[in-house]
């Protein structure tokens, strides 16, 4: 029999259904492959009791016939999602012994249709990262090493435990974030599938806030299907945050293996950046001629502000930070270092909670929001946003259903390798996916295909607002001519 | 425009982060590179253009102004670093 820990979740749902596997052997395989894996710090708590008590009710819905969509199912938490009674962190210090009294939404939702929680996953500190490098708990460690080489790899962040654990079969699936890339690069950089979903599709209610405007929850899974059960049971509206929309949530896994013949799939010029890997260009190319082999019609279109888009988000999401960051205070949560007064209290607090991008960021936003400098920084950088929107609101008009970019400029780099000494160059890495978020667009992640190096590389779908459903019919047309990619068991 | 060691300060101040005057150097270093990325808005011509501020176009839902949920200091308190009978507990603020 081949290892439960590696099915899909569409191929666990059937084995649980037909009672060849019980919720409990399934939560118990995973765990014990959590343990095994610890050196890859994708976990930051495990819940094995949590698990085991959710996977025993679980047994008992399916015997008893009231099996939810996700019963049984085992899926990693990143620890930006509140879960009452489990400690969460955001894998900041100044969080580090904070236990919610409350669920957030999403997380809810999944447990409400059967899911089972194996442990929460690390991430960058409060999500402000492309490496997993800044988290509390410490770098993540990729399942994939290049060809020949043991050279630590990173996993891609802000969400590169959930990545790391769902590309290493620690979990069927997990939940990430998204802000300005951190669901689909570390997807891209482990071969695996991950949406950021339309903004307002997902609730933010119980999520740590990074920058408002931009976070979106979504789903990590291995197969383009998976990534469709998935957000079904993580989308609705939530009246606990009114931007979310009121709006039915589709059966999106109707949209698997529906024709794409006849789409209109645009190819923005903006996005061939200079210096672009070769081997990126040459998948990207794979990538057109596959959907145009399924039927889709191809077509050359204009993002003109694309260049923008990451100086605008470089402005707006530390702004947002470092109003939403304001919370973390030494007073009613977390971490607290004794000062002269209450201001010198929130000083040393502040300093010593929060790790050195976060200190920067809130810094960053702090100064663009300041007398004199909001119309320069903070006001500008809301107009150009409203460019960039529009550049795909015209694009759209013109009848075009999707846009096919790569998801990241290169394949993972190793530990340690990017961003020590110049911040920028960590920050480029979501060149391809932040002017999703600044549009409050859904774009999805697909694996297409290995580096020179044996690294996984994926190309991104950018679709219509609450238009998902043609991002996973054209994501699983990809899949399917590109197959599934898995590391190597080393650790 | 460019940050110097007093704003560096003044910045650090307003978002009460204690700063050591060792990493003043270096975070002016690290707030000019950022500032000197986001410069290229600049040549962005914005006129006219109305700031977004609204992600997906939607009318604020309000809900009925009435207490919806609460009546738990104890829950609300409980991962208070200080505490005592439901309220938190601060330095002295008023002299």
């Amino acid at each position: 029999m081949t290892d439960i820990t590696s099915l899909t979740i569409a191929a666990a749902r059937d084995a649980l259904k037909k009672k060849t596997i019980s919720a409990r052997e399934l939560a118990d395989a995973h765990l014990s492959a959590m343990e095994r894996a610890r050196s890859l710090n994708a976990y930051v708590l495990e819940t094995p009791d949590v698990a085991r008590t959710m996977a025993a009710r679980s047994d008992k819905r399916i015997a008893a016939g009231e099996a939810g969509p996700l019963e049984g199912i085992p899926i990693g938490v990143k620890d930006l999602f509140c879960t009452k009674d489990v400690r969460t962190t955001a894998c900041s210090h100044i969080l580090h012994n904070f236990v919610p009294a409350y669920e957030s939404t999403v997380t809810a939702q999944l447990w409400r249709d059967g899911a089972v929680m194996l442990g929460k996953t690390n991430n960058d500190e409060f999500a402000m990262g492309s490496s997993n490098e800044t988290s509390y708990f410490g770098p993540v460690t990729s399942p994939w090493h290049r060809k020949g080489s043991n050279t630590p790899l990173v996993p891609g962040g802000s969400s590169g435990g959930s990545a790391a654990a769902v590309a290493a079969n620690l979990c069927l699936a997990a939940t990430g974030t998204d802000t300005g890339g951190s669901i689909r690069q570390p997807a891209a950089f482990t071969g695996i599938a991950g949406l950021k979903p339309t903004y307002g599709r997902c609730s933010r209610w119980g999520i740590v806030a990074f920058a408002s405007s931009l976070d979106q929850a979504g789903p990590f899974t291995r197969t383009v299907r998976d990534g469709a059960i998935l957000l079904r049971s993580m989308a609705g509206h939530d009246p606990k945050d009114t931007t979310s929309v009121d709006r039915p949530v589709p059966d999106y896994e109707a949209a698997i293996g529906r024709s794409v013949k006849g789409m209109r799939i645009g190819i923005p010029k903006e996005y061939r950046v200079d210096g672009m890997a070769a081997e990126i260009e040459k998948l990207w190319e794979q990538g057109i001629a596959w959907l145009k082999a399924a039927g889709a019609e191809i077509v050359e279109i204009s993002l003109p502000h694309t260049k923008y888009a990451l100086p605008a988000y470089y402005i707006v999401a530390p702004a947002e930070a470092s109003s939403n960051l304001a919370r973390y205070d030494g007073v009613r949560y977390g971490l607290r270092e004794p000062g002269r007064d209450i201001i010198g209290m929130y000083e040393n607090t502040r300093a010593r909670g929060f790790g050195k991008e976060v200190r920067r960021r809130v810094m960053i936003g702090t100064y663009v929001l300041s007398a004199g400098y909001y119309d320069a920084y903070y006001l500008r950088a809301q107009k150009v946003r409203t460019l960039i929107k529009r550049d795909f609101e015209e694009v759209f008009a013109r009848g075009v259903q999707a846009i096919l970019t790569p998801a990241t400029p290169t394949a993972a780099f190793g530990i340690g390798e990017k961003g020590g000494v110049d911040p920028i160059e960590m920050y480029l890495n979501d060149v391809f996916t932040v002017t999703v978020n600044m549009a409050g667009l859904p774009g999805l992640a697909v694996p297409a295909g290995l580096s020179s190096e044996g690294l996984p590389l994926g190309l991104q779908l950018i679709g219509r607002p609450f238009d998902e459903e043609t991002l996973f019919s054209l994501g699983e047309v990809i899949e399917q001519a590109a197959g599934r990619f898995a590391p190597e068991t080393w650790w | 425009m460019s940050v110097d060691a007093a704003t560096v300060r003044r910045i650090a101040h307003l978002a009460r982060i204690a700063v050591e005057d060792g990493e003043v150097e270096h975070l002016r270093g690290e707030i000019n590179a950022i500032l000197d990325f986001v410069a290229q808005l600049s040549e962005v011509d914005v006129e006219g253009v109305e700031p977004m501020t609204s992600v997906t176009p939607m009318a604020m839902k309000k809900r009925i102004d009435e207490v919806a949920d609460g009546g738990y200091p104890e829950t609300i308190v409980a991962n208070a670093p200080a505490s005592e009978n439901g309220y938190f507990l601060v330095p002295k603020v008023v002299e």
